[in-house]
């Protein structure tokens, strides 16, 4: 699973392939129209496309006479549930902060209250 | 209340940047952030203790410091590279990977009304290091199944 994270963020570090992404967000398209915006051939796009697909996160449909590219949206499930993970974790951390600075006086000092929080 | 804290995976570099907002001056979170008595107040994950071994904080200075969980250490050490009124700038290795170094910038801007934005960002070295510190957690990688450290844990390397 980790291996896939790593494998998805690569994708994504190109500004081309998060286009790609974007447009596919939008609804499935075929490799030219999605390569009719960029300044690029066909040949490139679809370089972008196997990195994308590789990383699981898009496949190649062929329905009817029209083979289209489409997103799925269950590798970006994946993402966000690391991210929100790393989250929890640091706002737990910032609670803990908040609650140090509530007991702070101007100059930085901190006025001790009733629990004993040194060893 | 504050909003909670906000993440971002940076898309272009190899970072993860956290945005929090806090009912403070940039002077008291510089402080709760450098004062080796503070700092083990709030920063070491919960149900944990973290021992500050050494720890100098000044540009120049290095710091150090210990996590004991259940009888399990783990070492984290880095260089203060710069220390002012509204920017933290540090290195951090993780012992149990020691070649791995981040970079680490905490900009404190005031916003006035007695509220103090936090950005912080890890800078690491390539985006498959990143990926796995997001997954693991960040914390210490061993949270939730980091199976490669787990290893290096059983097999006495750390």
């Amino acid at each position: 699973m980790e291996e896939q994270l790593t494998l998805v963020f690569g994708a994504l570090a190109d500004p081309t392939r998060r286009d790609i992404v974007a447009r596919l967000a939008v609804g499935d398209a075929t490799v030219g129209e999605l390569a009719a915006p960029y300044d690029i051939s066909v040949q490139a796009i679809s370089k972008h496309l196997k990195v994308l697909e590789g990383a699981g996160l898009v496949t190649k449909t062929a329905a009817a006479q029209r083979r289209s590219v489409h997103l799925e949206a269950d590798v970006f499930g994946l993402m966000t549930t690391w991210i929100e993970r790393y989250q929890r974790q640091a706002e737990e951390r910032f609670r803990r902060l908040d609650a140090l600075l509530e007991q702070m006086d101007q100059d930085g000092n901190v006025i001790p209250t009733t629990q004993e929080t040194s060893s | 209340m504050s909003e909670p804290a906000r993440i971002e995976a940076d898309p272009t570099v190899p970072a993860i940047h956290i945005y929090r907002d806090f009912r403070a001056t940039p002077a008291q979170l510089v402080r709760a952030h450098t004062d080796p008595e503070l700092v083990p107040l709030w920063m070491g994950p919960a149900r944990r203790t973290m021992e500050v071994d050494y720890w100098d904080a000044r540009s120049g200075g290095s710091w150090r410091y210990v996590d004991r969980t259940d009888g399990v250490e783990l070492g984290f050490h880095g260089c203060f590279h710069e220390i002012s009124d509204s920017r933290i700038v540090q290195t951090f290795t993780f012992e149990g990977m020691p070649e791995a170094v981040a970079l680490e910038t905490m900009v404190f801007q005031d916003l006035g009304d007695g509220m103090t934005r936090l950005h912080a960002w890890s800078l690491v070295d390539s985006f498959e290091g990143r990926d796995a510190w997001l997954a693991s957690g960040m914390e210490t990688g061993v949270n939730e199944g980091y199976a490669a450290l787990d290893a290096l844990l059983a097999a006495g390397r750390v």
